[in-house]
């Protein structure tokens, strides 16, 4: 690999041998310190947290950068009943949203990107600009329909109102991902007379499934991640999703912040997204600019 | 009617069928809550008994254009999505030229700068918040024993600084986004020109200036454009830092402060109304822009 890096930025100029050697060995070395660093910005904190989240009482507010093995934050965690609640309504709240929208998603996909439909596009368009509305804007108009459903204070209110978020989301990155598979099954499996739900079901499905796998996950991650509308609407303790109860967790003062706690929280939260985000990246990419690089 | 026009009419009734669910899932979050947002701005109805109003005209929208909080709102909110959106272009840019280049271990560096993105905003503003303690925070330790500052610095509470502490954190989160995109785009270009132009003799700068970034704006357009739209309703991360201080309030948390925290409907509604307006014409400027940008490049 560093050969072809070497290949790729020979300059033009002409160098003696040894002075060729060096400018390109200085050059990888440069490349390594860059990415390094690169990597000490993204990880740190990260890591910092992880450090701190086993460090409790004093050896808080000491500097050592490693960790102390001490686990009594993630003990007083796992027995504080709103945590542990609020990582089940968070596990419920962001699968149900995602299964939904997975689901509508997929039949819209499909008109969408493969039928011969003229206000395709221009429901596509409004799909793209439903999913940059801010959503301050529809907290009071959701608030009343919340209410209409009966939903206040429930974790399904969020199921339902997470859908704004989650739905055009799925809907935009499933149409490009169905756009670029072949049509020659499909055709073949029409002209044999199968009905359009059924080339949906049993042809294109089959080949969807690491663009399914993928647009899931970053839509889990949508719903896991939201703090507006599990905030407001969501009114007691015990219906909180985690980003809320970790947002609102605090000590009785400024000085008696529980920052261990918080850190043990954060990383609790974080691991199983990490987990994923890692074993699953090149579909996460793909997935990502998918959307953006062709819209 | 021949056999083409029926068939075409047949598809677009499957496509009317197929699109059905969508339509009326987001008639039902999207559409019917705008519509009633907008419909309560012109009433005088409180959060409590909201079926109980009576129509006001643009009384709301006067009141929240004459309330200096609001603007202050509006500012903050400006002045961060510029700052940032800029620092993380120009940050994405850098890393992602550095990632493009092949080296050992690449797909695995890669896949770690994801990290600040996958995880919640709260959790990595909280790490933040914690990091750049003015006591027990390691930035502050480290600036210490450099001998820079003499005493911690409140960066998280000190008004001057805090709406800059809000930038560097979101920076700090979004730029793997940056990357990711712009990444994406470096590997649109195809190699054959840079050899052309190696062959030529162009120098690395003017390699980059006149290969790399011309066809890389595209990308770094379209990256910018999703960037500012979400950093103009910023929410989570000034919420969770500092709650509803005036320093760091965005339009979001002022029209959310007004609904919830006041209880005003209908005025929380004229806020909102006035941040939609006010996004909505940023945006239409900025896809101008990028289509003049477009059909003359």
């Amino acid at each position: 690999m560093t050969k072809m890096a070497m290949t790729a930025t020979a300059p033009a100029k002409r160098y003696s041998n040894s002075t060729y050697r060096t400018i390109q060995r200085l050059r990888t070395f440069g490349l390594y310190v860059g990415v390094a660093a690169v990597l000490v910005y993204m990880l740190f904190p990260y890591y910092w947290a992880i450090v701190s989240s086993t460090k409790s009482g004093q050896a808080l507010y000491r500097f050592s950068l490693l960790p102390s093995l001490d686990f009594s934050n993630y003990r007083q965690l796992f027995h504080n009943p709103v945590f542990m609640g609020a990582l089940v309504n968070s596990g419920l709240v962001a699968f149900a949203s995602t299964m939904i929208s997975l689901v509508i998603g997929i039949l819209a996909a499909y008109a969408l990107g493969r039928l011969q439909f003229s206000p395709g596009r221009i429901i596509l368009i409004a799909v793209l600009m439903i999913s940059i509305f801010p959503q301050v804007v529809v907290l009071s108009g959701m608030f009343e329909v919340i209410g209409w459903l009966g939903l206040y204070n429930r974790p399904s209110a969020l199921i339902v109102s997470y859908l704004i978020l989650t739905l055009p989301f799925t809907t935009w990155i499933l149409t490009s991902f169905i756009r670029d598979l072949p049509t020659e099954l499909e055709e073949a499996a029409l002209i044999d007379g199968c009905s359009r739900l059924r080339v949906l079901t049993h042809v294109l499905l089959p080949l969807m499934g690491p663009a399914i796998a993928s647009t899931g996950l970053l839509s889990f991650i949508l719903a896991w991640n939201e703090f507006l509308f599990a905030l407001t609407f969501i009114l007691t303790d015990e219906n909180r999703t985690v980003p809320v109860a970790i947002g609102l967790l605090t000590g009785s003062s400024r000085y008696e912040y529980p920052f261990g706690q918080i850190m043990a929280a954060s990383v609790t939260v974080t691991l199983p997204l990490l987990v994923l985000v890692l074993t699953f990246q090149r579909k996460i990419v793909a997935g990502l600019t998918s959307g953006a690089v062709k819209g | 009617m021949s056999a083409a026009e029926r068939m075409q009419r047949q598809q677009s009734r499957t496509a009317w069928l197929f699109l059905l669910p969508l339509i009326i899932a987001l008639f039902g979050v999207a559409i019917w809550p705008l519509a009633r947002s907008i419909f309560f701005s012109f009433t005088d109805a409180f959060l409590d008994a909201p079926a109980n109003y009576g129509f006001v005209g643009i009384d709301n929208f006067i009141a929240v254009a004459e309330d200096p909080v609001f603007w202050r709102a509006v500012k903050n909110t400006l002045f961060f999505t510029v700052i940032s959106v800029g620092l993380e272009t120009l940050l994405g840019l850098a890393i992602a030229l550095l990632l493009h280049r092949a080296f050992v271990g690449r797909g695995i560096v890669r896949a770690a700068i994801l990290v600040p993105w996958a995880m919640p905003m709260v959790v990595s503003t909280r790490i933040w918040e914690w990091m750049l303690n003015d006591q027990f925070g390691l930035v502050n330790k480290l600036l210490v024993t450099l001998g820079l500052v003499e005493k911690g610095v409140a960066w998280t509470a000190e008004p001057s600084l805090i709406l800059y502490t809000v930038i560097f954190i979101d920076v700090w989160v979004t730029t793997p986004f940056m990357v990711l995109l712009i990444l994406a785009g470096l590997q649109l270009i195809p190699e054959e020109i840079y050899e052309a132009a190696e062959v030529s003799g162009v120098p690395h700068w003017k390699r980059f200036w006149s290969i790399t970034l011309p066809l890389a704006t595209p990308a770094i357009g379209v990256a910018m454009l999703f960037r500012t739209l979400d950093a103009l309703r910023m929410f989570d991360l000034s919420y969770v830092l500092a709650a509803n201080n005036e320093n760091t309030m965005t339009m979001s948390i002022y029209a959310r402060d007004q609904l919830i925290s006041f209880q005003d409907l209908g005025l929380g509604s004229a806020a909102s109304t006035w941040v939609f307006m006010i996004i909505g014409l940023i945006a239409i400027v900025i896809v101008g822009v990028l289509r003049l940008d477009r059909t003359t490049g």
